[in-house]
């Protein structure tokens, strides 16, 4: 979707325009990408496998919250929060009333819509800095009544959640989560790309370029502003409840304030305002640490450093940050233009001021 | 009476704390998340001054102060004065991304042990009666103290000093601050220090009276409620929001719950967002978009 092509291509129809594939090379590139998707779980290892579980669970929760903040331009530190609030659904469903996962799936989503009304309340009178503080506000107050739930219950250590079942079948091997978590981040991608290019995700657009302008246009701020808080916070409900189930196992000390930072460290390595740059983002963040423990394996620092492994992990992670901040504030999908431009445009440099972008 | 004393001492700590934040946010409308982190630096840099100057504990005190002032200008120099002009979202990542960092090069550094920095310097704790039937610790009284002093100290150099004045004018009007001949990054610099001093007094405070471990990061966290019930851009507001904040912790864990400890200022912090977003005693602004 527009990307400028080296020649020869005309869009003719305006169809065209709001075409997600458009070109047959691109197609072609697609389907050759979800066979490979497909064929994954064949070739892959136990922790290559559980790796992509991982990245396909948290690309959700980046993909929502790309849509608020890179699209919509919301801030947004409680994303941690509503992880938890529909992680803390389906267990206390689970637990009270065993609930299966057809009623505790809709649920959590549901709780997360109502959060995310709560959530995007203070949007409507607070920007930027304030803004993020109130979300990051809510964010200790859902923990808060997550931790409180267990202590009360005596649950302390955290939520036992059984695997998902659907008749005699459970959902407990690695490779059928695959497919489920697989089918999950497809469909929201979809869901996203399609929700950005028709009214709602214009809307969402022209907020984060000037509110007073989206006003004169026509765009109720309001409403936009709380459909994007809703939307965002809704798939990433689901994804807390796919997350409990993913790890039978709910406790408040798993969504630290430090899990939101991955998440916005997703959105902000991989390039705001991108869906593509909310799958580099989570693929990058979620194997980040394992490529360290890697490093440490081949450099022989395991043995020496084996204790602090944590610590080695925490500051890589926060320089990493730092230098995609400071050096690349574009993030991983502007580095992947950049390299497009420069075989695109070889032997020129720039592009031109004007035409298709 | 008891309840008072601990109303003023929890007051003190957020009010110290605080003072680091709108500093920052005075001078270059940034807010510092890291600002828990360089308190646990400066409290780490006690730990280590107070075993190299053993039995001069004032002249270790004094060292560990000097050096948290330096901190905060190295991190302006090498960090957040790439961050000046750019949106307020980038400006605050920063920081976080600077106190994760932090946060992993102290436990390597460091380790994870609970250090008593108290010990080390060869002092005790000791606990002071006062009329009424309360009680002090002597490190409590000691904040409560040097939280006056650096709150004097600081009216009085934006008051009445020329570099204050710089630093009053360049967070007023950034643009016509500079057109004046005044140079920000060496006030934003210097104000990056003076809130890593302050913040680094406080840590170096609570670690003498609790030890010191990670929690400190959270009692740095906590504090920013305070900083901004007052107003983000003013002292003043940073006493009265500490004041506010305290009591309220201390009463609702007095008489309601002992585990909202860690929620209570931030549920006050909501509660001022709905009411009235730029706090007590802050300026009413056009607040910045993404």
């Amino acid at each position: 979707m527009n990307v400028a092509r080296s020649s020869g291509y005309y869009r003719t129809r305006y169809g065209e325009d709001f075409a997600l594939l458009d070109t047959k090379t691109q197609k072609a590139w697609c389907a050759v990408f979800v066979a490979a998707l497909l064929a994954y779980p064949f070739v892959a290892g136990p922790l290559a496998l559980d790796l992509a579980n991982q990245v396909l669970l948290a690309s959700l929760g980046a993909i929502a919250l790309m849509l608020l903040t890179g699209y919509a331009g919301q801030i947004s530190l409680g994303h941690a929060g509503l992880l938890a609030a529909g992680a803390f659904t389906t267990g206390i469903l689970f637990k009270e009333l065993a609930a299966p996962f057809w009623l505790t799936l809709p649920a959590a989503a549901l709780a997360g819509a109502a959060l995310g009304v709560i959530f995007g309340l203070p949007s409507l009178r607070l920007r930027g800095l304030y803004l993020a503080v109130s979300t990051l506000a809510l964010h200790f107050i859902v923990i808060y009544a997550g931790g409180e739930y267990e202590t009360r219950r005596g649950f302390s250590t955290g939520i036992i959640v059984d695997p998902p079942r659907l008749g005699d079948w459970a959902l407990d091997e690695p490779r059928a989560w695959y497919f489920v978590l697989l089918a999950a981040a497809a469909a929201t991608l979809l869901f996203a790309a399609n929700l950005l290019r028709s009214r709602t995700g214009r809307a969402w657009r022209a907020i984060h370029g000037r509110e007073a302008v989206a006003a004169a246009l026509g765009i109720s701020v309001h409403r936009a502003k709380l459909s994007a808080f809703v939307v965002s916070s809704t798939i990433t409900a689901i994804a807390g409840c796919l997350f409990a189930y993913y790890r039978g196992f709910v406790s408040a000390e798993a969504f630290s304030l430090y899990l939101t930072i991955e998440y916005v460290a997703m959105v902000i390595i991989g390039g705001m305002g991108s869906l593509l740059g909310a799958l580099l983002g989570t693929v990058f963040v979620v194997l980040f640490p394992y490529a360290i423990d890697a490093a440490m394996n081949l450099l022989g620092l395991a043995e020496r450093l084996s204790s602090v492994v944590f610590a080695v992990n925490y500051s890589a992670f926060g320089l990493v940050m730092i230098l995609f901040l400071v050096f690349e504030p574009q993030g991983l999908v502007g580095l992947w233009r950049r390299a497009q431009d420069w075989f695109l445009l070889w032997p020129f440099k720039q592009r031109p001021l004007a035409g298709p972008r | 009476m008891q309840i008072a004393v601990n109303i003023a001492v929890l007051a003190s700590i957020y009010a110290l704390i605080c003072c680091g934040y709108v500093l920052i946010y005075r001078a270059t409308r940034v807010l510092s998340l890291a600002h828990g982190e360089l308190m646990m630096l400066g409290a780490y840099g006690l730990y280590a001054t107070a075993s190299l100057f053993k039995g001069h504990p004032l002249i270790a005190l004094a060292a560990a102060a000097g050096l948290a002032l330096a901190v905060g200008l190295a991190v302006y120099a090498a960090l957040m004065w790439r961050m000046t002009g750019e949106s307020v979202l980038a400006a605050v990542l920063a920081t976080i991304a600077l106190g994760i960092l932090l946060r992993g090069a102290m436990m390597l550094a460091f380790g994870t042990l609970t250090q008593h920095p108290l010990r080390d310097l060869g002092w005790e704790n000791a606990s002071i009666g006062l009329p009424g039937g309360a009680r002090i610790s002597a490190v409590g009284a000691a904040l409560i103290l040097s939280t006056g002093l650096v709150y004097g100290g600081l009216f009085a150099f934006l008051r009445g000093t020329r570099w204050g004045m710089r630093m009053r004018a360049a967070g007023q009007n950034p643009l016509l601050a500079a057109q004046r001949g005044i140079g920000l990054h060496g006030i934003y610099a210097l104000s990056w220090g003076l809130a890593t001093f302050t913040g680094g007094l406080a840590g170096m405070l609570i670690a003498l009276d609790a030890g010191l471990e990670s929690t400190l990061v959270i009692i740095g966290l906590k504090a920013f409620p305070a900083a901004l019930v007052g107003g983000l851009d003013s002292l003043v507001g940073a006493l009265a929001g500490s004041l506010v904040v305290a009591s309220a912790e201390v009463l609702l864990i007095q008489y309601v719950d002992p585990l909202l400890s860690d929620v209570v200022p931030f549920f006050v912090l909501l509660a001022m967002l709905v009411v009235r977003p730029w706090g007590l005693f802050g300026t009413r602004e056009e607040l910045d978009r993404v």
